[in-house]
């Protein structure tokens, strides 16, 4: 076989794609195109464990260079700068060009940059690449007693933990009206805004930033919109990501909110494929178009795609979503979709939470907090055509989400 | 110390590895492909499941017991995931069953 398969995007959903291609057989050529340097990584743990270091970074990639030589994987560090669907080649900011046969869009997200004076003096820092990290880390080591986080949601919380943990004093801004509010009901952002005020951080809601100061070209604090100062020598900004469609939308394909992509994952040119966070896809399941950040969703979109690019199989992507998110003891894990969910019904006991959201009466999303076995009852299901409780039967003394599952599911299988 | 993967199909891989690493990373950085690591070895995703029958492994915690619950393959009472399985020095020769799927 003389095909060529290009992947431009070398993070979770472009690795991810070449592992499932050679695990199913795939004997072609595969061209990996990344722009950062090194070797493959994954990101959750750049927030949490790898700051800490307590994950080295030969554990933080997903496979050692030795991998990549023998399942014959070119890689190539390269920003691609264009697609000439034409000729079918991707132009590389080096110089030159590769070919292909199909392409595989797997681009991710960039971090939405903060628009303000004084965002790009020394020591204010984003967190979404190994970069940031390691930039974030020596900043750590070198004296940061006191950093301010802008913005609320996974990925500035998790660092809240981890710099309480280090001893910062730490404070939290957002414009919004409460924590990670894009991604959770109000009784978890509850729960998770006790847990950090009670771990010393400062959490400010509702206020956005109006500039960052400071002195000689280093950070010295945020002024925020109604006119707080809040002193820093570290600042970190986690205010969301934008998907990385430039490329996509350069060469014609249809772009909104991520490349459009329908529910095979195909883009309008039929060579050409989008993954991952980059894509806006049909999705039966929430009977819409979604884009989702997540390695499950960049994993199990490659998986697909893998199965049709290697086998020519030919299947709906129709995945459960889940995501999670750790920060300090504890543990988020959200099951499904909870985009316009009307009510809520909550499992509550010493040491966690779980919430199930319901749209229209339906169950669609489990949100758990340390109660992993209420998050794998939900997987398993949102994922079959079992029966699900509505809320009254979730909110009866003795509800047990696992136990009502198990029953659900067996009588599934009987009928 | 050195441990041995088990695929489905009864081929067998000895592996060194150094001491303190978890079941999962050393399987994921030796291209063990029986498994998957989602997650990235932060018992969320139940997706590096092994079947282990050695005394001297520690017992289940709370959380590993609940999340395999939601294995792919099915949990039997060998059942462990392999990112909560540190390789301390006595666990030498230790043999580790891939399960089929983990997805």
């Amino acid at each position: 076989m003389n095909e060529r398969i290009v992947i431009v995007g070398a993070g979770q959903a472009g690795f991810q794609l070449v592992l499932s291609l050679r695990l199913a057989g795939y004997g072609g050529a595969i061209v990996l195109v990344g722009d950062e340097p090194g070797l493959p990584y994954q990101r959750p743990p750049l927030s949490k464990a790898y700051l800490l270091d307590k994950l080295p970074l030969s554990e933080l990639i997903f496979r050692p260079e030795d991998f990549f030589v023998e399942n014959r994987i070119q890689r190539i560090a390269a920003t691609a700068t264009a697609i000439d669907r034409k000729s079918r080649r991707v132009l590389l900011d080096r110089g030159d060009a590769v070919e292909y046969d199909r392409l595989v869009l797997a681009m991710g997200a960039c971090r939405r940059e903060l628009r303000v004076e004084g965002a790009d003096l020394e020591r204010v820092h984003g967190l979404a690449t190994l970069g940031d990290a390691d930039r974030l880390k020596s900043a750590l080591r070198n004296g940061c007693r006191q950093t301010v986080i802008i913005g609320a949601g996974f990925v500035g919380l998790e660092f809240a933990s981890v710099a309480r943990h280090l001893g910062l004093d730490v404070t939290v801004v957002d414009a919004a009206s409460r924590a990670m509010v894009r991604a959770v009901s109000p009784a978890v952002s509850a729960y998770f805004e006790a847990y950090h005020s009670q771990q010393g951080t400062r959490l400010l809601f509702g206020e956005g930033v109006g500039r960052i100061t400071g002195l000689g070209g280093t950070v010295t604090g945020v002024e925020t919109s109604s006119g707080q100062l809040l002193p820093a020598d570290c600042v970190v900004t986690g205010i969301g990501v934008i998907p990385n469609d430039v490329l996509a939308r350069d060469c014609g394909l249809e772009v909104d909110n991520g490349i459009i992509v329908d529910g095979q994952l195909t883009t309008s040119d039929p060579n050409i494929f989008a993954i991952g966070d980059c894509c806006n896809f049909l999705f039966d399941l929430a009977g819409t178009r979604c884009r989702l950040e997540s390695v499950q969703n960049a994993t199990d979109q490659a998986r697909l795609l893998a199965a049709r690019l290697a086998k020519g199989e030919h299947a709906q992507y129709s995945a459960v979503p889940w995501f999670w998110s750790d920060q300090g003891n504890l543990k988020l894990q959200i099951a499904g979709l909870a985009a316009g969910c009307d009510e809520f019904v909550e499992l509550r006991e010493a040491n966690g939470l779980s919430v199930l959201c319901f749209r229209k009466g339906v169950l669609t999303s489990v949100e758990s907090i340390n109660r992993p076995a209420d998050h794998m009852a939900a997987r398993r299901l949102l994922a079959s055509a079992s029966r699900r409780p509505t809320p009254t039967e979730a909110a009866r003394d003795g509800f047990v989400l696992k136990r009502f599952t198990a029953d659900a599911t067996a009588q599934n299988m009987t009928e | 110390m050195r441990i041995i993967f088990v695929s489905p199909d009864g081929s067998e891989r000895s592996i060194s590895v150094r001491e303190g690493m978890s079941i999962m990373a050393v399987a994921t950085s030796n291209g063990i492909d029986g498994i998957v690591g989602e997650c990235g070895g932060n018992a969320m995703c139940a997706t590096c499941h092994v079947y282990i029958s050695d005394e001297r492994l520690k017992s289940l915690s709370e959380e590993e017991d609940e999340l395999l619950e939601g294995t792919a393959e099915g949990r039997t009472s060998e059942s462990r995931l392999g990112c909560q399985v540190k390789l301390t020095g006595d666990l030498d020769g230790l043999r580790v069953r891939l399960p089929a799927r983990q997805v």
